[in-house]
Parts: structure tokens; sequence; C-alpha cells
């Protein structure tokens, strides 16, 4: 019997029990093709310490993310959502818990486009596939590619500071697909843009997800972001950082901002992340 | 629906909303506008010093005139024995400081990776900066003797603490989401070095340069003054001669040669090197008006 790698993800979520049980059947069913494994987390714990005082930013975490799965996490500050991103890439060290990309090769756009001053955008963009060996014929075929694929053709020779934002942020997302990532961890990727710049880029990115073998894990503290782009929302409670709720999205693409769907969903999301919020007021 | 022309013919207008075009000046005004207010500034100097003679404060065989200097200066730079001089003396800084520059290089990448080297000698680096590079003249004079050697010695005490500082402090002060971001492109070891870690520190490690060539003049004037070789006629064996023979014009015209050697590497070639970083990396402009 073959069950869906979604399905088996929210029983996981739902039998908490048999949640061991149902691990070893989908590792054994996930044989077949390594790239199909979904991602797992599984009891992540990390805590910060800073001289005298430690901080819980995370507490056994539990999450899967199946393959080709948009996921996007939402959660007020302090809910650990940045902490847990730079764990998956393998930045932070794991205090606690296993975390298994499913031998994904793995992508990031951080908060800011963190493209490198020194160089173009196409060499920022080359550089990704320079450090994994790629010839540079094939090299220089890419990078026109995903120049296009981002919207961004003739502006490989500009520096990154000649850009705005949202084009610096499209360099960057540029950057991240040209490592041949499997995996895409954005960390508030647009949050600094502005309203129009961001719902173009949700389409872009919405677009570039759907004609790619990408999965993503997104983080955001935007409820109608996260429902915008997820095919499912998780919701993070906050100090320590747990999961708390989880919404499936379902709602057909490509979405549109501003559809009445996307407000009902997004309002759900909005009253569960409130609760988590309002404990902290007592 | 959302279709991709749609969403193309959007991009396209914010994207050139976003990037005006700046109109830059031709090169004859570029250059004007930077030579101006330099020659204003030699003028008033020269005015001053005329000023000085005239009054009489010291007779013109101690201070002579500008103009007597400046044609002494004209005739000096026509002689062969100039160009010996000036050839030795830049022999001797262009290879002094290379040395400095590796011994910089070396020092400051293994103190920034290191916690117990830079405990042990971080703060040593900038003593020894600090420390008047003449003062190690007598001692490498008895380590080496009256020769190249003894120069050398001094001009890479000299220059190469303020090239190692300079690359730490550029180590330091990179911005971690660089770092990160250079490890999630898959950068380790030495190509982390190559192509994040040195780059970012490049600014830093250019002012440090910079800082490190006055050092090293600084140092291998006050060496050849110290340590003449019968053999090398150096820019300082003319200071020195000029003052034995108390011709004071001759002396003075070779001082504008050392100061002019000076200002020419430090402005013609960090100066352009410095600014060309800046330009790219979008950290010129504003300058003093952003504080004012």
């Amino acid at each position: 019997m073959f069950l869906g790698n979604r399905t088996i993800a929210r029983r996981v979520l739902a039998f908490p029990r048999r949640r061991a049980e149902l691990l070893a059947t989908l590792t054994t069913e996930i044989q077949s093709g390594p790239t199909t494994r979904p991602l797992v987390i599984a009891n992540v714990s990390k805590t910060y310490h800073d001289g005298r005082s430690s901080v819980p930013a995370l507490d056994r975490v539990n999450l899967k993310v199946a393959q080709r799965e948009f996921v996007c996490l939402v959660g007020a500050s302090g809910c650990g959502k940045t902490t847990l991103l730079n764990l998956i890439a393998g930045i932070y060290r794991l205090d606690h818990g296993s975390i298994d990309t499913g031998d994904r090769r793995i992508g990031m756009v951080f908060q800011e486009p963190a493209l490198f001053p020194w160089l173009t955008v196409a060499r920022n963009i080359d550089l990704a596939m320079r450090l994994r060996g790629v010839e540079p014929d094939t090299r220089n075929r890419r990078i026109e590619e995903l120049l296009r694929l981002v919207h961004l053709e003739g502006f490989g020779e500009s520096r990154p500071h000649e850009l705005s934002g949202g084009m610096q942020q499209r360099s960057a997302l540029a950057r991240a697909l040209a490592q041949e990532a499997d995996l895409l961890l954005m960390d508030e990727p647009f949050g600094s843009l502005d309203a129009m710049t961001r719902d173009r880029l949700h389409d872009e990115l919405e677009r570039i997800w759907l004609t790619t073998d990408l999965t993503i894990l997104f983080v955001t503290h935007n409820v109608r972001e996260a429902v915008r782009l997820g095919d499912r929302v998780v919701v993070l409670s906050s100090r320590p950082g747990r999961v708390a709720a989880e919404f499936t999205v379902d709602i057909e693409r490509p979405r549109r901002a501003d559809s009445a769907a996307l407000a009902r969903v997004a309002a759900q999301v909005t009253d569960r992340l409130r609760q988590e919020v309002r404990r902290h007021g007592h | 629906m959302v279709t991709d022309s749609y969403l193309d013919a959007d991009l396209r207008g914010l994207d050139a909303l976003d990037t005006p075009r700046i109109e830059v000046g031709s090169l004859a005004r570029r250059v004007w506008s930077a030579i101006w207010p330099k020659l204003l500034a030699v003028t008033i100097v020269f005015a001053g010093w005329q000023a000085l003679v005239w009054s009489g404060w010291r007779p013109t065989d101690v201070i002579p005139l500008p103009a007597t200097v400046l044609s002494e200066l004209g005739s000096i730079i026509t002689t062969a024995s100039f160009y010996q001089a000036v050839t030795i003396t830049m022999q001797r800084a262009v290879f002094g400081f290379f040395l400095a520059i590796i011994v910089g290089l070396v020092v400051g990448v293994a103190v920034s990776r290191s916690d117990l080297l830079r405990r042990a000698v971080g703060s040593i680096i900038t003593g020894l900066q600090s420390m008047p590079s003449i003062a190690w003249f007598p001692f490498a004079i008895l380590l080496f003797g009256l020769n190249e050697s003894a120069i050398l010695f001094v001009i890479v005490l000299g220059a190469a603490p303020a090239i190692a500082n300079g690359l730490i402090s550029g180590i330091d002060h990179i911005p971690s989401i660089l770092l990160r971001a250079g490890k999630v492109l898959g950068a380790k070891g030495v190509a982390a070095w190559r192509h994040v870690v040195l780059p970012a520190a490049l600014p830093a490690f250019v002012s440090g340069l910079k800082q490190g060539w006055a050092f090293a003049w600084r140092s291998l004037m006050a060496g050849e003054l110290l340590v003449t070789i019968a053999s090398r006629p150096s820019i300082g064996v003319q200071l020195k001669t000029a003052r034995d023979s108390l011709d004071a014009t001759a002396l003075l015209a070779m001082m504008i040669v050392v100061l002019v050697i000076g200002i020419v590497v430090d402005s013609v070639l960090f100066g352009s090197v410095e600014r060309r970083i800046r330009r790219n990396r979008g950290v010129l402009g504003g300058g003093v008006d952003a504080v004012r």
C-alpha cells in the first residue's frame, strides 16, 4: 500500500503514539527514490547560551515536508523560525533531535539579499556554480537562463547596490537556484519590500515552484503571505518554539492574494496565532 | 489569473523606476575638478614660503626662494645621478614593501584564525605599529651591519604591523550574513577564504596597505640617512650630501622629491584602488555630507 507523503505526514502528526511505527513505514517506502524522501525534522531542540543565561529557542519540534511541497512557517517573534532554517542548512549545530534532509541540496534565501557586494549579479550567480565545480560553458548558459527566470535579463553586469531591494532579492533567489538546490529555505525573504513588489514576487516564486521540482520551506511572520504561498501553513508557538497547529491550504494555483478563499484561511490562521501570542500576556 | 506577460510588465515597470541612470560628467571636467583644489593649496603654500623669505627671518642661503628651489629641482631631475638615486630608493621601497605585505598577510590570517594567537600577540602588533621605526636601526645595524638587509628589516617591521592590523580588522568586521551565505553556497576551507573572507576584508586591507606604505616610506628615508652605503647613491644619500655641503637649495629640492613620491604612491596608486573598490561596492558618494 502506498500512502502519499502528505497523507503520511498528516497521520504522523495526528497520532503521536504511532509516530515511530509510521516513520518506519515511511522510510521503507521512500527507498525507491532518494529525491522523493521527505524532509524530516524530529524532536529538534536548540538552546542559546549567553554567559550565565540561556534562552530556549526550539523545543522538540517535529515537522515533515514532502517532496515538492511548499510549507510556510508562521509565528510571532521568538518562535525560532530563523533558528530552525539555520539548523536545517547546517549553519548552526543541533542540541537534540535529528534532521534528515533526504540528501537534498540546500539553497537559502535570507532576510537581507546577502549578495556579495564585490561581485556583479552574474558573478554572484556564477559563484554558486563555481563552488560546485560546474564547467564554465554550462555556467554561462545557466546564468542567462536564471536571469531570465527571475526577470532580470540585462542586469547581469550590474552591481548589487545598483539594484532595488526587490531586484536584489530576485538575484539572491537566482543564486540559490544556481546551487541546483532541491530544498529551498527562505527566511522572510520579502519582509522588507513594498507591498506591490512583494505581490509580484509571490507570483514569480509560485511560478518558479510550479515549473521546478523544488521543495520550499518558507518562514514569515505575515499570515497572508504564508497562505498566499503555502500548501501547508505551520504555526509555531513562541519561547520556546514548538509546532502549535497546521493548516492545509486547498486553494487552486496560481492564487490571487485578494481572493476570498485565501482571506478565509488567513483569518483562521491569524486567530490561532493570536491565541499563541496571548498565552504570553498572562 | 496571473499571466506571465502581465507579471513581466509589472516587474519591468518597477525595475525601471528603481534603477535611475546617473549622468557622469566628461573626463576633462572630472580631472579638472579633482586637480584645482590641490593647485590652489600648493599656490598658497608657495606664497607663504615666499613671504617668509621676504620677511628676512633667516638668510636666503638657509631658506632659499621657492623659485630658486624649483629651478634647482628642474636641473636635478635632468641628471643621470638623480635617476640612479631614485631607482635605488624605489627598488628598496618596492622590495621592502612587498616583503611587508607577505609578512602582514601571514600574520593577519594567522591571528584572525586563532583566538589564542590573537590574545597572545594581538596587542603586540598594535604596539609595534606605534613604535617609531627609527628606534630599530641601532639594533638592525648590530644585527646585519651597514647594508641593505638592515634597511629592509626596518621597513618590514615598520609596515607589516599596519598591514596585518588592516587585514585583521577587515576580517573581524565582515557582516556575518555574508559568511553564512558563503557557507550555504558551499564555500569551505581555502575556497571560503578565496571567495568570501578575503574579498570581504579587502577594503580594510587596502587601508592597511596605505598606512603600511606611509610607515615603509618613513622607515626607508630614516634608514637611508643612517645606513649610507658608498656604492649605493640613494635619495637619502643625496639629502645627506646636500646638508653636509650646506646646500639648502638642493636639500629642499630633494625634500620636495621625497614628498611628491610619497603623495603619488599614496593617492595615485592606493587612492585609485580604494576609490574603485568603494565605487564597485556602492559606498562612494555622500561622504562627509551625510554626517554634516
